[in-house]
């Protein structure tokens, strides 16, 4: 295992640029997440690790090397795909082993070597079958022992477990973070689902429009988001967003509901105010958002109300075993430390009065 | 009423269904009788063939499909004619070749193609398509000269140049190529192997189906070429099947039955190609369906 740096990445295609100017440092060992909606860059990102695309600018230094002109065989990576690219002509055995051909190997170390990660990955039994004769998730599997026989330096993973349903991607994702415990590779995860990258990451990098939004623990980022997006897309279901104006250090909500918190340095600027479904509480004394429920989601355990309020509608989370019926009135206040204040012109988290 | 309108309901859609029904086996029995003609056309020169090989010079010309007294005179005598063996092997050697060198040189251009980027591929590729256009009739005039400049005429090689690699071969594999998923690639480029081992053990395998179809084109195509071998070759020695079987035609008279006979025999190794070849196309396509 290795760290990884990059530095000042860049990627442009003819004009159009991809990546502007990336900067991420990742310690060997680390499990690193890279996620946004899609067109973000965070495949690109990979792929540039990879050596699969050419760098337009900056460089990756991989163990303290710049790899910027090394092919890819030459990097000391292994990927897992989206969609395995595992070869459907080859067993299980020799898809595994595929990465060792060129290895200095004996055939007798080669083959106990895929015999020792097919053990990691409890697929012994499988090596003699064809990747039309496995599971979805088996197939996952074999993917990602073909990643660790070589025992590479970085792992890369794209969007892995995306074809997989529901069950197994959390099977899997579970899997995963069980094998870099056990292995302590140093890996980067690509995904769209901010679930996955809340789960696995030791720390996770959102991106926007090739752009780092933010690199954080999960919950950093989920309680100290830097700006309305990542306020946006970590969380489900999303962080409520209300318009709001701050003047004089307060906050104000458009009606007219002062808010208990005050801004430092900012006047007369329109604000966005976020607070998260799970931070309402009802209340029966003085509340910042009231209204009737329009529609109710139960999830079991708990269950997930819109309300109409003269904000919008607001999601908010109930008791699951008695929640307010439809078109109930609810009141609902939060918490100073649960309201996030962001600038809404460029989106930034606004700083609070201590 | 209503119970009346029921019934004429009823009635309706059983006369419809029974309309349908006969437009049915009248469209099945159109389709049956179309592919039987078809078949019919397409096996009675094999069959006629077969019957004219079996027949006396005297009966040659008598279209009746029996021979009157069936023999296999003919065969002996094309057997034991030494020239038809040479022919054949001539035959065997170019095509066997040729088809060799167009399964792996058409897919490596074709491959090129497809999973590289560089400028001017496009380029290339029009120009390779674009000798298509050509008819063999143009090119048989600089083959010769080409052919005679290099020491080429009468020999194996000359017979074998102008078919090492086909256009039409670069395209149908490039086009083939496409369907290989280019994170396959990608995997093995990132899993240590050079791009000569990628195209070996990870695009060829998965293309097979097209390599064998390529490989009966060109089989075919060379095993049955005539103007060219007929141009390059002034030795019966370097004939091949089809120049060499020509000669049993003269100005003044054609011993059919002897074409016919060498025609026969020199459908074996056809035969015996696409009965081998034929089955990596049909596991292709099984496997292209359980893909899914």
């Amino acid at each position: 295992m290795s760290s990884l740096a990059i530095k000042n990445l860049t990627k442009e295609y003819g004009r159009t640029v991809v990546l502007h100017n990336i900067n991420l440092e990742i310690q060997a060992g680390e499990f690193v997440v890279l996620v946004g909606p899609s067109g973000c860059g965070k495949s690109t990102t990979l792929r540039l690790i990879a050596g699969l695309e050419e760098v337009t600018g900056g460089t990756i230094e991989i163990g303290g090397h710049v790899v910027n002109d090394l092919e890819p065989k030459d990097r000391n990576i292994a990927m897992v795909f989206q969609n395995y690219a595992i070869y459907p002509h080859m067993t299980v055995r020799r898809n595994i082993g595929f990465g060792l051909r060129n290895s200095m190997k004996t055939r007798a170390e080669r083959d106990a070597r895929i015999e020792e990660v097919a053990g990691i990955l409890g697929m012994t039994d499988l090596l003699p079958r064809k990747p039309s004769q496995l599971s979805g998730g088996q197939r996952q599997r074999v993917a990602i022992g073909r990643a660790m026989v070589r025992d590479p330096a970085v792992f890369l993973f794209d969007e892995p477990l995306s074809n997989l349903d529901a069950q197994l991607r959390t099977q899997m994702r579970l899997e995963i973070k069980k094998l870099h415990k056990r292995v302590g590779a140093t890996i980067v995860f690509v995904t769209h689902d901010q679930i996955e990258a809340m789960t696995m990451a030791d720390r996770i990098v959102i991106m926007k429009d090739g752009r780092i939004q933010q690199i954080g623990t999960p919950s950093e980022l989920y309680h100290a988001p830097a700006n309305i997006f990542v306020a946006g897309f970590i969380g489900s279901p999303s962080m409520n967003m209300i318009p709001g104006v701050a003047s004089g250090g307060d906050v104000h909500l458009v009606g007219g509901v002062s808010l208990p918190i005050g801004i430092d340095g900012v006047d007369a600027r329109n604000v966005t105010v976020g607070i998260r479904p799970e931070d309402l509480h009802p209340t029966d004394g003085p509340a910042l958002f009231s209204g009737a429920v329009n529609v109710r989601e139960p999830l079991g355990h708990e269950t997930l109300i819109y309300v109409d309020t003269a904000f919008g509608e607001i999601i908010a989370k109930a008791d699951g075993r008695a929640p307010p019926e439809l078109g109930e009135k609810v009141n609902f206040n939060a918490a100073p430390k649960d309201i996030h204040i962001f600038d809404s012109e460029s989106g930034a988290v606004l700083t609070r009065a201590c | 009423m209503a119970a009346f309108d029921g019934v004429q309901a009823s009635s309706e859609s059983v006369f419809e269904r029974r309309v349908t029904r006969r437009k049915a086996s009248l469209a099945q029995s159109m389709s049956w009788s179309i592919l039987f003609f078809g078949g019919i056309l397409t096996v009675m020169p094999i069959v006629y063939m077969i019957s004219t090989s079996l027949k006396w010079p005297h009966e040659i010309y008598d279209v009746s499909l029996i021979p009157e007294e069936p023999h296999l005179e003919n065969y002996t005598f094309v057997l034991e004619d030494g020239r038809f063996y040479g022919w054949f092997v001539n035959s065997l050697v170019i095509a066997t070749i040729t088809t060799i060198s167009n399964v792996i040189f058409d897919s490596l251009v074709g491959y090129t193609l497809c999973k590289f980027r560089f400028p001017g591929r496009y380029v290339v590729f029009i120009a390779i398509l674009s000798t298509l256009m050509i008819p063999t009739e143009m090119l048989v005039i600089p083959w010769y000269l080409m052919s005679q400049s290099f020491g080429w005429l009468d020999t194996h090689w000359g017979i074998m140049f102008p078919g090492l690699m086909t256009a039409f071969g670069t395209f149908l594999m490039k086009q083939f190529f496409e369907t290989v998923p280019d994170d396959f690639i990608e995997a093995a480029r990132v899993d240590g192997q050079n791009e000569l081992q990628i195209w070996w053990s990870v695009a060829m395998p998965l293309v097979k189906p097209a390599l064998a179809a390529l490989a009966i084109f060109v089989f075919l195509g060379n095993w049955t070429a005539f103007i060219w071998p007929l141009i390059v070759t002034n030795s019966w020695e370097m004939y091949t099947l089809p120049v060499g079987l020509s000669t049993f035609a003269d100005e003044a008279d054609v011993a059919w039955e002897l074409v016919m006979t060498g025609a026969a025999i020199s459908t074996i190794p056809t035969l015996i190609v696409f009965l081998i070849f034929q089955r990596f196309i049909i596991r292709g396509v099984v496997m292209a369906g359980l893909k899914g």
